[in-house]
């Protein structure tokens, strides 16, 4: 679909929405106008071409047929609250949204003071996706947590898109605003009941205010036909924590930004995935950390393992501001590949412009391990299980790394399945 | 139960076995000594069939059986068993699991049944006893961050879980203290039985004062260059290696 259709369906029809919203769409689609779809020779888009997403075209989506059955394999806890949105939008009758502390909401996206403060502060439509988001946007989920509130269970946002969007776009678009001092975990899937091809173009924005803490769990299973931009925009005031974790596995084509400005002093910034991909597909992620104040520290651990004729993507980039003295930065991206045609980009980048601070980054692309493989056959078990046992421990390594037991569990659970087969239980005994 | 005739060995296209041989018996304890370079980690890791190495001459029959035939883990499933000088750290899988994967794997090999995780944890207790070590480091990753000692220990319960016929122990007493040294030559001598056998690599005599051989061997350039009873290991303290390594140079 050219850049012009999208202007031209835009301006047909602009999308709905409260009247403060529309300058800022129209600022958005004339960005987009502008600067139309990344193209390789964009340094952000130099591992993965869009020709697929901008040669195809993509109709608005009505309702969808999921049932509260097909979301089983896609939930978490049963008590936790549940948003659930099918093709874009909200599905009250597949949602569960009681038993919330006073105070916190958890609401679709609608004309109020706090969305319009608050909507497109943060994630700037300079970026294409982002723009189009932005331009075309009809619904999502406002997750607001008052001050010094502490959230004992996770809250879930269920994006599900199933075969009614075939050849369809949706534009999920998620606020969550944390107030200070506030706890709490956030799970974001992005799932398909089906083999639709579809475009999700998702963007995501976090306020982490002062002495939050936020874990953030990004969870991408799309079909495997379907392509995904996510694009995650986190801004964190003094001393806050913000843990981020992407885990993807759908899509023919996904690509998954996540870029955190670290605003005030103090502030403890994570990013961490993994990423499996098969047969075809392409999984990149970007990911981008800003140091703009003193004394912050980030951590960031990114794993892939491709097989088949997969490409797996990690652009990572460190920012040190000027005024970010005493950083204290560490990034890693490690690729496992299991077949011969298999492959692996990774660029992690840091850009420093303060003279006192601590910044480290490594990057390895390799095979299993010969030695470790002897050391597991050394004791009897067989050539196949070692392997299996390799790859499920290079991937479950990163995923300790999530504090929620009932999140972690299951995505263990999902590595089980495709790594050693259902019939083992390797986590712990 | 094990002989091993004129083997040979490379790694690379550098020699380092040039022809041994030597014959264990069942209910035997060899020692295998000699200085850095001679070679004796190379025959453990050989018969344990680590890929690195690549068998140029010789044969080695165990049990009847051309033992250098068999991949890594047959050798293991009848019964061999090498310690690692070098235990590898396996991140992401819990040593509980992966004691248990062993054994159940070696059950299979034997068509017995496997044991649920609920058996095993109570079998494997038992076998932690016997070197010291504290139940919780089951949950731990494969000696990921383990100490020294606490690495050679945990090569130690795997034997102690596997119960060997052939045990072959490469330097499991470098780099230990005493009382870690103590507690490993304990764990070893505890399953020492009359129908299996255990090869000793060292570079120290003082291991031998826990763990007592029935023969010692000296390996020098690739070659056994003298062997004797555990006099012989004694005297290899004393004196050191010089007076029966003269005239054989060194590998690297």
């Amino acid at each position: 679909m050219s850049v012009a259709s999208f202007v031209e369906d835009f301006r047909r029809q602009p999308p709905a929405g409260p009247a403060w919203l529309a300058p800022i769409r129209r600022t958005a689609i004339d960005r987009f106008a502008a600067a139309g779809f990344p193209t390789q020779h964009d340094e952000d888009w130099h591992f993965t071409s869009v020709k697929a997403i901008a040669g195809a075209e993509w109709h608005p989506v009505a309702g969808g047929q999921v049932r509260a059955d097909d979301l089983a394999p896609f939930t978490f806890g049963t008590d936790w609250t549940q948003m659930v949105f099918v093709n874009g939008r909200f599905a009250p009758e597949l949602s569960s949204l009681r038993g919330l502390p006073a105070g916190v909401r958890v609401a679709q996206l609608g004309d109020e003071e706090v969305v319009r403060r608050h909507l497109t502060t943060m994630a700037p439509t300079d970026v294409a996706f982002t723009a189009l988001n932005t331009a075309f946007m009809t619904d999502g989920a406002l997750i607001q947590i008052p001050a010094d509130v502490i959230l004992e269970r996770p809250i879930h946002l269920l994006y599900v898109t199933d075969g009614e969007a075939a050849r369809g776009v949706t534009y999920p678009r998620t606020l969550i605003l944390a107030g200070r001092h506030a706890h709490a975990t956030i799970i974001e899937s992005y799932v398909a009941v089906g083999d639709a091809v579809y475009l999700t173009n998702a963007v995501t924005e976090v306020d982490v205010a002062d002495g939050a803490h936020i874990a953030h769990y990004r969870v991408e299973r799309e079909s495997e036909r379907a392509y995904h931009v996510g694009t995650t925009e986190v801004r964190q005031g003094r001393d806050s924590r913000y843990h981020s974790f992407s885990f993807a596995t759908g899509g023919a084509l996904s690509r998954i930004n996540v870029y955190d400005v670290l605003a005030g002093q103090g502030c403890e910034a994570t990013l961490d995935g993994l990423y499996l991909a098969d047969g075809t597909q392409h999984i990149d992620h970007q990911t981008r950390i800003e140091h703009v104040a003193p004394n912050c520290g980030s951590r960031e651990i990114y794993k892939g393992i491709m097989d088949g004729a997969a490409h797996g993507v990690f652009n990572g980039k460190v920012y040190v501001h000027p005024e970010a003295q005493k950083t204290d930065g560490k990034q890693t991206n490690n690729n496992l590949l299991l077949s011969d045609q298999a492959h692996a980009d990774t660029k992690p980048q840091l850009e420093i412009f303060a003279d006192d601070v601590k910044c480290t980054h490594g990057a390895t692309v390799g095979r299993l391990d010969e030695v470790a493989l002897f050391y597991l056959k050394s004791r009897g078990i067989s050539a196949e299980s070692a392997r299996t046992l390799l790859t499920y421990a290079f991937a479950a390594d990163v995923l300790q790394r999530i504090d929620d037991d009932t999140v972690r569990a299951a995505l263990e659970a999902l590595l089980l399945e495709r790594f050693v087969g259902a019939a083992e239980a390797v986590a712990t005994v | 139960m094990l002989d091993i005739r004129d083997l040979r060995a490379t790694v690379g296209d550098q020699e380092i076995l040039k022809g041994i041989s030597l014959s264990v018996q069942q209910g035997e304890i060899h020692a295998i000594m000699g200085p850095n370079g001679s070679g004796k980690s190379t025959l453990a890791q050989v018969l344990a069939g680590h890929p690195a190495y690549t068998v140029t001459g010789g044969s080695v029959t165990y049990d009847g059986e051309d033992l250098l035939e068999l991949d890594p883990e047959v050798r293991a499933q009848k019964g061999v068993f090498l310690a690692f000088q070098y235990p590898v750290e396996i991140p992401g899988v819990s040593n509980a699991y992966f004691l248990r994967a062993a054994y159940n794997a070696m059950r299979k090999a034997k068509g017995e049944p496997e044991v649920d995780p609920l058996e095993f944890l109570d079998l494997v207790e038992r076998k932690m006893a016997l070197v010291d070590m504290d139940p919780a480091m089951l949950n731990r990753s494969v000696n990921t961050g383990f100490s020294g000692g606490e690495k050679k220990r945990n090569e130690i319960l795997q034997m102690a879980v596997l119960e060997p016929r052939l045990a072959v122990l490469d330097e499991t007493d470098s780099g230990l203290d005493i009382d870690a040294l103590r507690i490993v030559a304990q764990g070893v001598n505890a399953l020492r039985r009359p129908d299996n056998a255990t090869i000793v690599v060292t570079h120290y005599q003082r291991l031998l004062n826990y763990i007592v051989p029935d023969v010692v061997h000296v390996l020098a350039n690739g070659r056994i260059v003298r062997s004797g009873g555990k006099e012989l290991a004694l005297q290899l303290e004393e004196r050191g290696y010089e007076w029966l390594t003269d005239g054989a140079e060194v590998a690297a």
